[in-house]
């Protein structure tokens, strides 16, 4: 094996220069801003700190947040698979319309799908009429509104991996007999998967801290449909900083920890892919 | 050398461009000198109130003074405006649902003198504004006082107190009805926890209750501002809604101040302090009385008696012991309303 150096590889010069920018953009955007958020929750002592964790609304509200993150997040990576792969395998009128629409969710602000969709799915709406149960105002609702604001994650990071696969090994497995299903288990899932998984990773992260679309849609209930980002909102308007700061950065710590062990598992399976080939 | 003389038309037009730029610079720099710029910090209801007033003091200051004034607003929940002129929002003047959220602007450093509330005639309140019922056309539900808000089949829509400073007032306004009707703060305490049980959605504001109330149809029947009850009322072409006056309820006092920090340091004390007293003055109450407050000066809201039927009122200041005391004994965190919350779950 030829041993490649680094210095030939570089195509935009200036290693300093390109790492000063980077450190600097980042420094200004995530990390400062994300350092200040620290600083305010240190003002709480740590028995207040302790007391908010295990309050009973704190614990609840960070329950129904991550179950129904987890849910959508769960179920956009089915519909979003299905999604691109009709988008990149078949050829039919109004892809391109149907591939544009799938952006959507990324540029609608999120309030305002929020009240469409609570005024569709409330009792007296065009579609909430027809079914028994509320959907609106109890955690159905808020999982719908997670599905809508995380539905092009799962979609867009798979649609560039299913667009490479090579149509060839689909083939020569067809050839030596295995079945679609096989076809599919065994040469277009691994292949597939860790962008799989980040998208999931991605939808569920946005759904944690979704706030704008969910408060029009939950009820806001304590205990029953109050989210944990209206929490923190609610701390605000109380001038309670340092406790909001708390609770967001309680927030953050859960979601570092799961993009963490999403980013682990998908080094582990892209190490396995690398060794297969 | 071709690719230069095509470049230059380009250079050309960018030079222009930036010599206007400048100029445009210039003229607005001088335009901003001649004229003097207002900043209202208010609270949501009152967006329509507040565009025709400013009118109105505009007019009034120029045949005062002959010196042109531009009034901007702002509007939004009351404590997230609190909120921003915190954290260096250039407010000349902050009109707000509560006193408490314009003595929060004390809160990390002194914006605003501690005396502010005496500065000005009736405790800082121009206007001021009730807790009502709204219901649907006819009363189906026969709901006339706050004690048929607990009856079994009836859904009652109201903000949530910790993130809304109408639904503060709502909650205030059922508590004084109950302890004075039934005796003492316990027993007020259970009637409003039976109220709370009575509520399928607590929205974050004032507007997204009347929103639930008026367009989704969740409910029979919406606590709300007097105001927000009768631009409901206004928009839906009062055929399907109706407003019904409970026989106790709260006065709420909108508090109106001039923000000391910001008016010292653009130098526009004198043009604040006018507009503020200026809302006393009857064209001013007029125009409040339009846009559905109860105007202070009893002479005007006499001649608008039809639309402000008498009620009884209590006010926070005597009946709970001021804005401070409320907020810590109700809603503050761990406070009866979440305790309320805890028992109902």
């Amino acid at each position: 094996m030829k041993v490649v150096s680094f210095k030939q590889q570089r195509n935009i010069p200036g290693f300093n220069l390109t790492l000063g920018y980077t450190l600097t953009f980042l420094s200004l955007i995530v990390l400062i801003p994300l350092l200040g958020l620290f600083i305010y929750s240190t003002k709480l002592s740590f028995h207040e700190w302790e007391k908010l964790l295990i309050s009973k609304q704190f614990l609840l509200a960070l329950i129904l947040s991550l179950s129904t993150a987890l849910i959508s997040a769960g179920l956009n990576s089915f519909i979003g698979l299905l999604l691109a792969w009709v988008l990149v395998r078949y050829r039919f009128p109004g892809r391109k319309i149907m591939d544009i629409c799938i952006d959507i969710p990324f540029a609608l602000p999120t309030a305002v799908a929020g009240i469409a969709l609570t005024a569709i799915y409330a009792q007296n709406g065009p579609i909430g009429y027809w079914f028994s149960f509320k959907i609106a105002y109890t955690p159905i609702g808020i999982t719908l509104a997670l599905l809508f604001v995380t539905l092009p994650f799962v979609v867009r990071t798979l649609q560039p991996v299913m667009a490479d696969l090579p149509r060839e090994q689909e083939e020569a497995a067809s050839l030596l007999g295995a079945s679609p299903r096989k076809i599919f288990m065994h040469v277009i899932l691994p292949a597939i998967l860790p962008a799989w998984l980040t998208g999931f990773t991605l939808a569920f992260a946005r759904a944690i801290g979704e706030y704008g679309s969910v408060v029009f849609i939950a009820g806001n209930i304590p205990f029953k449909t109050e989210i944990l980002p209206l929490l923190i909102v609610s701390k605000l308007d109380q001038y309670a900083y340092d406790a909001a700061a708390a609770i967001g950065i309680t927030m953050l710590l859960i979601a570092f920890i799961l993009l963490f062990l999403m980013n682990t598992l998908q080094r582990r399976l892209n190490r396995n892919i690398n060794k297969n080939n | 050398m071709r690719y230069q003389v095509k470049k230059l038309p380009i250079v050309r037009k960018q030079y222009w461009l930036s010599i206007s730029l400048i100029l445009l610079a210039i003229c607005t720099f001088m335009g901003q000198a001649y004229s003097v710029e207002l900043l209202n910090v208010s609270y949501d209801p009152t967006r329509e109130f507040y565009k025709a007033y400013n009118q109105t003091f505009i007019e009034y200051w120029q045949q005062q003074t002959g010196e042109t004034l531009t009034i901007k607003n702002s509007h939004g929940g009351s404590g997230k405006q609190a909120r921003s002129v915190i954290d260096g929002l250039q407010a000349d003047v902050v009109t707000l649902a509560l006193a408490s959220d314009i003595d929060a602007l004390n809160r990390y450093q002194t914006n605003i003198s501690p005396e502010w509330q005496s500065r000005l005639p009736n405790n800082s309140a121009p206007y001021n504004s009730t807790i009502v019922f709204l219901v649907r056309k006819g009363n189906p539900k026969q709901i006339h006082d706050w004690s048929d808000l607990i009856k079994d089949d009836i859904e009652v829509i109201t903000p949530n107190p910790k993130t809304s400073g109408g639904a503060r007032w709502n909650f205030l306004a059922a508590w004084a009805y109950a302890r004075s009707t039934y005796g003492n703060d316990e027993q007020a305490r259970t009637f409003v926890t039976k109220l709370y049980q009575h509520v399928p959605v607590l929205d974050t504001g004032a507007r997204g209750a009347t929103i639930s109330f008026v367009q989704r149809g969740l409910g029979d029947v919406l606590i709300a501002w007097e105001n927000e009850a009768y631009l409901a009322l206004k928009e839906q072409g009062g055929d399907q809604l109706e407003i019904i006056t409970p026989s106790l309820s709260i006065l709420a006092e909108p508090t109106v101040a001039l923000v000391d920090k910001v008016v010292d340091s653009k130098g526009t004390r004198k043009q604040a302090q006018a507009y503020l007293e200026y809302l006393y003055s009857e064209p001013a109450q007029h125009i409040i009385a339009q846009h559905f407050y109860r105007p202070v000066n009893p002479e005007i809201l006499k001649q608008y008696a039809k639309q402000f039927p008498e009620i009884k009122l209590v006010t926070v200041n005597d009946y709970f012991g001021g804005w401070q005391k409320v907020q810590k004994a109700f809603f503050s965190d761990g406070a009866i309303f979440d305790a309320i919350y805890a028992e109902i779950n």
